[in-house]
């Protein structure tokens, strides 16, 4: 089924305002227009969205699996980066 | 014998119908067969638009009618010559360039149609009207930028999308030969102007086709008769499938 002359998208979908475009899926598409349509009708059908992105996967830069030691384990350990250790004033609800 | 008011209205509103089932019909021959998965789903998509929207010009036509024929009784129950479509939406699929050509320039029409009726005096046919203008706004674009990208594509796209174009052209009168039920439809109802849409019609339709490299077929001899029941051969075998099942199994539900 899969056109191997058509480039893969990556599809970004906003649910709804004031939230962030989330990562829906991929498509395929003959161009950059036509990704924008063919990720409307894949992936909005059912109300999910109210503004979409579309970009082509080759234009995502990836973190190396290989390295993922050296990229993430070293925030695993700095505790101190999360504010656990302060104490919320009463009357704030959210923080 | 002058026509009533209201038969013009009630018939208008069962061709809008018929319109609609037999291409929502012609598209849904195609589910499973769709080029690619993300065509596909735009095709079955589009093919649920157009029968959702038959579906709401039946229900009303049958309470215009007043004799209690529900939508199903319409779409399943009448004979080839009593279904008004035009001939345009009865063509076959054919090849993808095929069936993305006859969508433009039925939707060419039928979005200028849609936008007029809004703002029809008959409130509940302006608000189903309302509602399916946004479906065939995005038909239109999606089918138009289909049509760009066969025409203007490879040498082998644009002869066949050019032939496409060319063979359907003679379907495209039609759209605007206007009849009694259109006079009034737009003296008594406020409703389509033909000469109006005609007009609207060549300026986007020569855009598109300017856009895929397309050469807008020359003036020629047009084909008429779907609005009175007189259809191509094509539409026989249309029907048969689409209503077998209930001329086989009457009143069958699930």
């Amino acid at each position: 089924m899969t056109n191997q002359d058509w480039p893969l998208y990556e599809v970004f979908i906003r649910s709804k305002a004031g939230l962030s475009h989330r990562h829906a899926g991929s498509v395929h598409a003959p161009d950059d227009e036509m990704a924008l349509d063919h990720a409307r009708d894949v992936y909005t059908r059912r109300n999910e969205g109210v503004s979409i992105w579309v970009v082509r996967s080759s234009a995502i830069v990836a973190s190396d699996p290989e390295e993922t030691a050296a990229f993430f384990e070293p925030a695993k350990d700095k505790i101190y980066r999360h504010p656990t250790f302060y104490e919320i004033p009463d009357g704030v609800e959210n923080i | 014998m002058v026509m009533s008011k209201e038969e013009a209205l009630y018939r208008y509103v069962l061709r809008l119908g018929d319109n609609a089932l037999v291409l929502a019909q012609r598209l849904i021959e195609l589910v499973a067969h769709g080029p690619e998965l993300e065509e596909e789903m735009a095709n079955a998509n589009f093919a649920l638009d157009y029968l959702g929207q038959a579906r709401m010009f039946y229900s009303y036509a049958g309470e215009l009618e007043g004799k209690g024929r529900s939508e199903d009784e319409f779409a399943f129950m009448r004979g080839e010559r009593e279904f008004a479509n035009f001939l345009l939406i009865e063509q076959p699929n054919g090849h993808f360039g095929d069936t993305i050509a006859r969508s433009v320039l039925f939707e060419n029409f039928y979005l200028s149609q849609l936008e007029a009726l809004t703002q029809c005096s008959d409130s509940r046919l302006a608000e189903i009207a309302a509602r399916s203008v946004k479906e065939i706004r995005y038909h239109q674009r999606h089918d138009s930028q289909w049509l760009v990208r066969l025409g203007d594509g490879t040498a082998e796209s644009h002869e066949l999308a050019q032939q496409s174009v060319n063979n359907l052209w003679r379907y495209t009168g039609e759209l605007f030969a206007g009849d009694e039920i259109d006079d009034i439809l737009r003296d008594k109802y406020n409703g389509p102007d033909l000469d109006r849409i005609k007009s609207d019609w060549q300026l986007q339709t020569a855009k598109t086709l300017k856009e895929a490299t397309i050469a807008v077929p020359e003036d020629q001899w047009m084909d008429n008769g779907g609005r009175d029941g007189r259809h191509t051969e094509h539409f026989g075998p249309l029907i048969a499938e689409m209503q077998y099942m209930q001329r086989s199994y009457p009143g069958l539900t699930w």
